[in-house]
């Protein structure tokens, strides 16, 4: 008994200093409680803010949790300041509790140790996340290990404006030579944007006879051989682009503009849904739809994670939860709202909330899930860096 | 009593707030540019970080953007500003033209380059209301006017802001001089208007603006937002990719950025050198112009096309800022359609809760910063006015170095050194950098009047009895209140404006409305800028119209103070 004492007053100041558990909900919910989460998301998406602004009131008050919406031009910037932090030693309360994340940036956090985890697979709603059919346990090849939770679905599709181009093309070749008919009117964004650096690598699945090799890291003796087919592609392709290629879109969402203004007829975009939204914002003609090509289009999770140094955790871990319910998920699924595709197992969810997926209307520009058809896995990450730096070389400095 | 204690203190004071965080940023740059960053691990000294910069493909284009830009926009900004005040001061045209200028001073840069870019894009307004009638296009020609490789819309976009900054402060010199009789001697002697002028008061007056001038020069060369907007991308301008560079997740690549930035310092040297040397020679060539006696044949043809330049550029202005308007209650508008099909309210009520937040932030740190500046100026002057003192060129200098050191070169630094020494980024790091740029502006807004203020009233009161303290608040500040105010708008406008401080001071923590419009610019959502832009305007010019009334309602029975 009289240990008791001193055992109790060398718990306390460890309980205070512990990492919370996350397979403890109770606990996490009650020390989220008004903890502040800054979130670091790309902020360049007006439907994005929306959306977010909307967790924050959600989670503000269901938990008591207050949300921050940090806006980066670029999720690096966020790697860059934790990275930084570790090196200066701030250990305890960094600057970011949750980040936007996915691929290289999520395999460079990981590998330097600086991700809480893991902590996705314990969060309640991970039970009702496809995890069989939805490629949420590896991102970009690399395994997740529970260290980031999936909150959205994108698949690549081409954006087009049918009151001028009235036909899809099923292949890159086929765009290519569209491209050559019609110069000018297509673009993609400035690579090392990830959208600009996801159209080198859907280039390269598409006209490869054996994408296979990518899901291996890019090594030195394999690299160029590999490539070589991109890069004559490239050749052929960029003096057909907008602008000759000599200036591109900053983004994704800075090509719908210039759709709208028919500048552009054909545009890539990550989210099947986001012509929709950006019809019924007035920022597309209704005249604009999307597709795949005939072989598929790659396919991604976006995730959030939670820097190893954030002082909320337990804040950050309900609104990971929070992401993943279906009043969230049906709501990001809304193309009114953000049009991004749910991580949801539907025969895993009530049918009361199945209902709530079901009565959203897709929008007119949206492929069904059956129409966008096969997903196809997302090169390793290193492919990924190679190539952009790679394109920053060869198209990023004018010769 | 106690102000009489700390009034001593306080040009120091202001001195250590002014160049303390250039001097602490240019530290923080200078050693990881040579390799030295106890934060990653690193220790110099080595030079990898210059070889790896200089292995950059982009770096000639980069530079020469850098250097061509700054130029090129400056000269032809102070040229278009000499002539139309050489050529229409004094008449009635002018007046119409400083007017329509003035309030334009206080348009951020972001909204300015955007409102531009929207106007001339092949997209813009421009083509917009000449098509398809007058040019047939039915869609937009596949032209690169904006972000174009050699710069030229940033010029332009350069162009338009600094005209009206150097148009204020010709006009302010102009006041100390006796131009009257220069200008009736030489017209007199035949000599047109514009020559007459040029050749008279042209050389008193460069002496009085020469520092301003050497401040657009330098923030031409390394000026981020209006580059990020109209600059071109492949490769992008020296002071973006030190920006780019400093945001990449490897920490390495900061000492890239620090060897950048300092490769950006010297060219900023390099080119003010280059003015200066520059300077002597048009001396040279003017003194042999106006031996010669040439009474200025051409004048009528250039002074036209001098105030044809100075009116475009005002109504680039305005017309950008009408566009901005549009676009933020447009539904959808097509091309070529002049106008929105439809007008909506939407776009702002979606934008209302995240204007009001960057609003609140804004006007928070702008308020303080501008405060603080009002009081360290006001403190300075009334030191200089009961001691006696006179400022030297040396000390005019001194005012004008946070603001000819490039903000590239330093702010990286401090952002690094803040990092190391464990401070916390946020609104408070960012306050203290706003303040580097507004004190310079309160100070040279306010000075002048302040020292023009008749000494007389101060005796009169004295010999009332009032204490040198009393006569500062009951006297002299009352009777200041339209300066005051005129400067610390002066300073809100500037804070206002302010990317690159907050951007990277802020951590990406501090919103305002500038950096959250120059964020909206990658995602090209001209609904979202438009209304972003005008609230960045509205911030800046709303001070100055309170900063116009304010004393005529104040002063209303009182006709000598209400004109200040």
């Amino acid at each position: 008994m009289k240990y008791l004492g001193i055992l109790a007053a060398l718990c306390v100041p460890i309980a205070s200093y512990a990492e919370p558990n996350p397979a403890d909900w109770d606990a996490v919910r009650e020390g989220a409680t008004g903890q502040t989460v800054y979130w670091n998301a790309w902020g360049g998406s007006t439907t994005t803010n929306d959306f977010l602004a909307w967790v924050g009131k959600r989670v503000a008050e269901d938990y008591g949790v207050t949300l921050e919406h940090v806006k980066l031009t670029d999720t690096a910037d966020a790697v860059t300041r934790v990275l930084s932090e570790k090196q200066a030693g701030e250990d305890d309360d960094g600057a970011i509790d949750m980040i936007w994340i996915n691929g290289s940036n999520f395999a460079a956090m990981k590998d330097a140790d600086l991700l809480f985890g893991p902590y996705a697979e314990q969060l309640p709603n991970w039970a009702i996340v496809d995890s069989a059919g939805k490629s949420v346990q590896t991102d970009f090849t690399v395994p997740i290990e529970g260290y980031e939770s999936p909150w959205a679905m994108a698949q690549v599709v081409f954006v087009h404006d049918t009151a001028d181009m009235p036909e899809r093309v099923g292949s890159m070749e086929a765009l290519l030579e569209w491209a050559q008919a019609n110069p000018g009117r297509f673009s993609y964004p400035q690579p090392p944007d990830f959208l600009g650096t996801t159209f080198l690598k859907q280039v390269l699945v598409d006209i490869l006879p054996d994408p296979l090799v990518l899901a291996a890291p890019a090594t030195d003796e394999n690299y160029e051989e590999v490539t070589a087919p991109l890069w004559a592609y490239l050749e052929e392709l960029t003096p057909n682009l907008w602008r000759e290629g000599k200036a591109y879109p900053a983004t994704g969402t800075a090509m719908f503009p210039l759709i709208a203004d028919g500048e552009l007829d054909l545009s890539i975009s990550f989210s099947p849904g986001a012509a929709s939204t950006a019809i019924a914002n007035f920022e597309l003609p209704d005249t604009v739809r999307t597709f795949v090509l005939d072989q598929g289009t790659i396919g991604n999770a976006s995730f959030v994670a939670i820097p190893y140094n954030s002082g909320s955790k337990e804040g950050a871990m309900v609104v990971a939860n929070f992401l993943m319910s279906p009043e969230a998920q049906a709501r990001a699924q809304d193309p009114a709202i953000l049009g991004y595709g749910t991580v949801l197992d539907m025969a895993a969810i009530s049918a009361e909330e199945r209902a709530m997926f079901d009565g959203l209307d897709l929008g007119i520009a949206t492929l069904t899930p059956a129409e966008l058809g096969t997903v196809l896995a997302e090169p390793h990450p290193s492919w990924a860096v190679r190539l952009a730096d790679d394109w920053a070389s060869r198209y990023g400095v004018a010769q | 009593m106690k102000s009489r204690r700390l009034l001593p203190f306080l040009p120091a004071l202001t001195l250590l707030a002014m160049l303390g965080p250039v001097i602490a940023g240019l530290y923080g740059t200078v050693m990881p540019a040579f390799g030295h960053l106890p934060a990653a691990g690193l220790t110099g000294p080595s030079l990898d970080p210059f070889r790896e910069i200089l292995a950059w493909q982009g770096l000639p284009r980069a530079m020469w953007l850098s250097i061509s830009v700054g130029f090129i926009s400056t000269l032809l900004a102070f040229t278009i500003v000499a002539l139309v005040v050489a050529g229409w001061s004094g008449t009635r045209v002018f007046r119409v033209l400083e007017g329509a200028l003035s309030p334009l001073l206080s348009v951020p840069h972001a909204a300015a380059a955007f409102g531009l870019a929207f106007l001339i894009a092949p997209s813009g307004w421009i083509a917009r209301i000449i098509s398809p009638t007058l040019t047939g296009w039915d869609r937009p020609l596949d032209l690169l006017i904006v972000q174009d490789p050699w710069g030229v819309s940033m010029m332009a976009g350069l162009v338009i802001k600094e005209i009206p900054f150097l148009l204020l402060i010709t006009l302010a010199a102009l006041g100390q001089i006796d131009t009257r009789r220069s200008h009736a001697i030489s017209q007199a002697l035949g000599y047109g208007r514009l020559t007459g002028w040029l050749k008279t008061v042209f050389p008193l007056v460069y002496m009085q603006i020469r520092l301003p001038v050497y401040v657009v020069l330098a923030y031409a060369m390394s000026v981020v937002d209006v580059a990020v907007i109209l600059g071109p991308n492949t490769p992008p301008t020296l002071s973006v990719q030190i920006v780019k560079l400093m945001s990449d997740p490897d920490l390495t690549m900061r000492l890239q950025a620090a060897a950048a930035a300092l490769v950006q310092l010297a060219l900023v040297v390099f080119a003010l050198v280059v003015w200066r040397v520059g300077e002597i020679g048009v001396a040279w060539f003017g003194m042999r112009w106006v031996a010669r006696g040439k009474r200025g044949k051409f004048d009528p043809i250039v002074g036209k096309f001098a105030l044809f330049a100075g009116a475009t550029s005002a109504i680039a202005i305005a017309l950008g800022l009408a566009v901005l308007c549009v676009w933020s209650f447009a539904g959808f508008w097509g091309f070529p359609d002049a106008l929105p099909e439809q007008l909506t309210l939407r776009n702002w009520m979606r934008h209302s809760s995240g204007i009001n937040q960057a609003l609140c932030e804004t006007a928070m740190i702008a308020v303080v910063v501008t405060l603080v500046a009002l009081l360290l100026t006001i403190g300075c002057l009334e030191v200089e006015h009961r001691h006696g003192l006179r400022v030297s060129t040396r000390g005019m200098w001194l005012l004008y170095l946070p603001l000819l050191v490039p903000q590239t070169a330093f702010l990286p630094g401090l952002q690094t050194l803040l990092l190391n020494i464990g401070a916390d980024v946020g609104r408070l790091p960012v306050m203290f950098a706003h303040l580097v740029f507004v004190l310079p502006y309160v100070f040279l807004s306010l000075s002048d009047p302040f020292r023009a203020w008749d000494k007389r009233n101060s005796t009169v009161a004295a010999a009332l009895g009032a204490s040198p303290d009393r006569v500062l608040w009951r006297v002299r500040l009352p009777m200041l209140l339209r300066p005051i105010l005129t400067a610390g708008a002066v300073g809100i406008a500037v804070s206002v404006g302010q990317y690159l401080p907050t951007l990277l001071i802020g951590g990406g923590r501090v919103e305002t409305l500038t950096t959250e419009a120059v964020a909206l610019a990658s995602g090209g959502d001209r609904r979202a800028i438009g209304v972003f832009g005008l609230m960045q305007t509205a911030a800046a010019l709303v001070p100055f119209a309170i900063a116009l009334f304010v004393p005529a309602i104040v002063w209303r029975n009182r006709r000598g103070l209400k004109n200040g």
